[in-house]
């Protein structure tokens, strides 16, 4: 139980630092943090007690394997965060070389 | 091998190879990039007509992935409501796709623009084929991520301030939503939409199921840009190029937020009462606020952007309703809105191409030298603002009939308001841009190329007769079939594990 | 500084990034060829074989990882790598299903089975590989001075 709840923390850090940091790269590194903790929580959702790591080989016995097939899925959502985050690098680099300034407060060109 | 359900992969096959061919390719020849994709959205236009026609002989078509059979495999499912959402998305990313051929030498990467847009097309017809929880989100990504970098196309400042925001924003509802696919995992055990949709109907589930609908809600209500969530989209959609404006304004919008959350909420979880009301909620609030705040609008694409957000409030007031009246209107609004707002979205392109402004205050008497353009405005401006026999007017008057029907006279009210306000929005939209007097800089525009009135003209034909589509035998083949999905709501579960083979 | 500084790090890294590169290339294939048999595969193996790369530009900077693996053989191997996955994907579709796996299983455990699998291995790795190599010589290679802040009108 405390596990899920020090997962949830860490969640809610990332979206803390979305929210009130200024500096482009520390939001960006906010969204890495979220991102990382869901998927940390998809995989603690997987684990069966006394369970073992899902390995099959020749001389494997399947009883209490902890759960196979979030691991697939959380290595897909790794990837994804993988290339939303090199293009929100991207984007955060040309906003530098165009605006001058990480400043989020200093880039409010478009309002109304 | 002739299979009728062998049509379902091509619709991720085929824009996924394009775009593949294009980025190898890269400029050599000059003709290439723009050939293979309007050769790539015709087929996939004529493939999704016909699976009008195979999902109407064959009903639910259900097709594993690598033949592994469900619940272990992943499998796409085509019925009424894929094969109506398919239509919609083909159709208006052929027309951008031809109009992309004259607006996009202004840019210099074309080639890279074809990319993004084929893969955009492929995570959006991926998403409504797939009957599997996490593709959704895999292709929900791929769209996403796809759309951020086409925001970011001109790469100046303000497109990509705009980007920026929107990358933030969709990644955290990208986050809620895999938390709630995360959490709907741990309790069902399965990923499969039909066997999560049983389980949950045999499960005592409510806590649960409550703590992942307001998930999927701020999640997919943010992709659909409902109000609250609504605040990306008056910065991005303005700043991308054109013909992107009008792919996600006209389809992104519905197939990323407002099918996934029919799909979810009708078919998987099942609609309860206070789900429903709380979405007609939401869907006023986004009608109203909207077009509150599209009145005093000087920029022509940002006029655009905040009536996009009234106008799904329409559709999201009639989807949840419930009863087959509203859902059939808002389904057919949804269709409209595609054609109406895609084709108002490539005119304030054109205007752009012609006169380099968006400011409504700098333009006047443009029709006199644009006719064609002007006369699409004027199509499309009517049939926004519900003016009989467009097709706007029709899916409008069904919703506000049906919302009286359920008894809901305030909302109602509103509708018609919304409606009034809308009518006056586009009225001064054509005095400042189209009619009046020519002023003296704009005495040397020309009109725009032929790709580009050739899209508009189908677009603005589909709008005139589009009103046909409500007739009772043409509503058989095409809109009952997509409400009937909806209607019978958790029972999908059961047709689509029936017609595996 | 009046005198041109040497380009890469010290002679320490510069060294031990010569003995290991290769150790750490050949890791990265051992994971991606053996990923039906152990865990691993052809997401890991690529981002591995990516890392060595990168670990010559690190230490060496960036032109004589460039001159190794030029800009448009990079782009061209990711475009190919997409373009070969999606063609296993629709040979399986011409006998049978999507992404069915066509070729023979073998017996279990051993180097050469389970089908299509290895192929996908192979493929995935190379895309992925390029791919990440492309973003960070993207992201090293972009070069800009900021824009001086105009006076508003």
């Amino acid at each position: 139980m405390a596990v899920y709840l020090l997962c949830f923390t860490l969640f809610l850090l990332g979206i803390y630092c979305i929210l009130r940091k200024r500096n482009i790269i520390k939001i960006i590194i906010g969204v890495i943090i979220s991102e990382y903790a869901v998927n940390l929580f998809f995989i603690l959702t997987a684990y069966r007690a006394e369970g073992r790591a899902p390995i099959y080989s020749k001389s494997a016995i399947i009883e209490n394997m902890v759960d196979a097939l979030p691991q697939a899925v959380v290595l897909t959502s790794i990837v994804i965060g993988l290339a939303t985050t090199a293009l929100l690098v991207g984007i955060a680099m040309r906003i530098y070389e165009k605006y001058g300034t990480f400043d989020i407060t200093k880039i409010r060109d478009l309002r109304g | 091998m002739m299979q009728a359900m062998n049509i379902i992969p091509i619709f991720v096959a085929i824009p996924l190879a394009g775009s593949f061919i294009i980025a190898i390719l890269g400029k050599r020849p000059r003709w290439a990039p723009d050939l293979i994709s309007g050769f790539t959205t015709l087929v996939l236009l004529a493939a999704s007509i016909l699976a009008v026609g195979i999902a109407n002989t064959h009903g639910v078509l259900v097709y594993s992935i690598g033949a592994w059979k469900a619940p272990i495999g992943i499998e796409m499912v085509l019925d009424g409501l894929t094969a109506f959402m398919l239509v919609t998305i083909n159709l208006v990313a052929f027309a951008v796709s031809v109009y992309a051929v004259n607006y996009m030498e202004q840019f210099t990467s074309k080639s890279k623009f074809y990319t993004l847009f084929l893969l955009m097309l492929a995570g959006m017809n991926g998403l409504v084929v797939t009957g599997d929880m996490f593709n959704l989100f895999v292709f929900l990504e791929i769209a996403s991520v796809a759309s951020y970098a086409l925001v970011a196309f001109g790469t100046e400042k303000h497109e990509l301030e705009a980007a920026f925001k929107y990358a933030i924003m969709g990644t955290v509802a990208s986050l809620f939503i895999l938390l709630g696919i995360a959490i709907l995992y741990s309790f069902t055990s399965t990923l499969n939409m039909a066997d999560m949709a049983s389980v949950l109907a045999q499960k005592e589930s409510k806590n649960i199921v409550l703590m992942v609908s307001v998930l999927f809600l701020m999640g997919f209500g943010l992709k659909s840009a409902i109000v609250p969530f609504h605040a990306w989209l008056p910065d991005a959609h303005p700043s991308a190029p054109a013909p992107i404006s009008a792919m996600l304004s006209g389809v992104l919008i519905k197939s990323l937020g407002i099918y996934a959350l029919c799909r979810i909420f009708y078919n998987v979880i099942g609609m309860t009462a206070e789900v429903s009301s709380v979405f007609m909620f939401l869907g006023v609030l986004s009608m109203v606020v909207g077009v509150f705040l599209a009145i005093g609008q000087w920029d022509l694409k940002r006029l655009l952007a905040y009536h996009s957000i009234s106008q799904i409030g329409y559709v999201v007031l009639g989807i949840s309703l419930g009863t087959p009246l509203g859902v059939i209107g808002g389904l057919f609004h949804l269709f409209n809105h595609s054609i109406f707002k895609s084709l108002l979205f490539l005119d304030a392109g054109a205007v752009e191409y012609a006169t380099g402004t968006r400011d409504l205050k700098d333009m006047g008497g443009l029709s006199a030298k644009m006719p064609a353009t002007g006369t699409t405005n004027l199509i499309a401006s009517m049939s926004i603002a519900g003016i009989p026999p467009f097709n706007g007017f029709w899916s409008k008057l069904i919703i506000i009939i049906a919302t009286v029907e359920a008894g809901r006279y305030w909302y109602a009210f509103w509708a018609v308001l919304a409606s009034l306000l809308t009518l006056a929005s586009f009225m001064k939209v054509m005095k400042y841009a189209f009619l009046g007097a020519l002023k003296e800089k704009w005495s040397q525009i020309k009109e725009v190329p032929v790709f580009m009135k050739l899209s508009m003209g189908v677009l603005a034909a589909i709008c005139v007769f589009g009103g046909l589509l409500i007739i009772p035998d043409v509503a058989d083949v095409f809109l009952n079939r997509a409400r009937n999905v909806i209607m019978e709501g958790v029972d999908y579960a059961g047709l689509v594990l029936k017609s595996i083979r | 500084m009046s005198r041109e500084r040497e380009k890469g790090m010290s002679i320490i890294v510069k060294t031990i990034t010569r003995l290991t590169v290769g150790l750490i290339l050949l890791y990265g294939i051992y994971i991606l060829s053996h990923g039906h048999v152990t865990p691993g595969g052809g997401f890991a193996g690529g981002i591995i074989i990516a890392l060595s790369f990168v670990h010559l530009m690190l230490a060496y900077g960036k032109d004589v990882a460039l001159a190794k693996l030029p800009k448009g053989v990079t782009s061209f191997l990711e475009g190919t790598a997409a373009i070969a996955f999606l063609s296993i994907a629709l040979l399986g579709f011409m006998t049978g299903y999507f992404f069915l796996n066509f070729l023979s299983k073998g017996e279990e455990f051993r180097l050469f089975s389970a089908g299509i699998i290895p192929l996908c291995n192979i493929v995935i790795s190379i895309k992925v590989g390029a791919g990440l190599f492309a973003i960070f010589a993207a992201l090293v290679l972009l070069k800009f001075e900021p824009e001086k802040k105009e006076k508003r009108k």
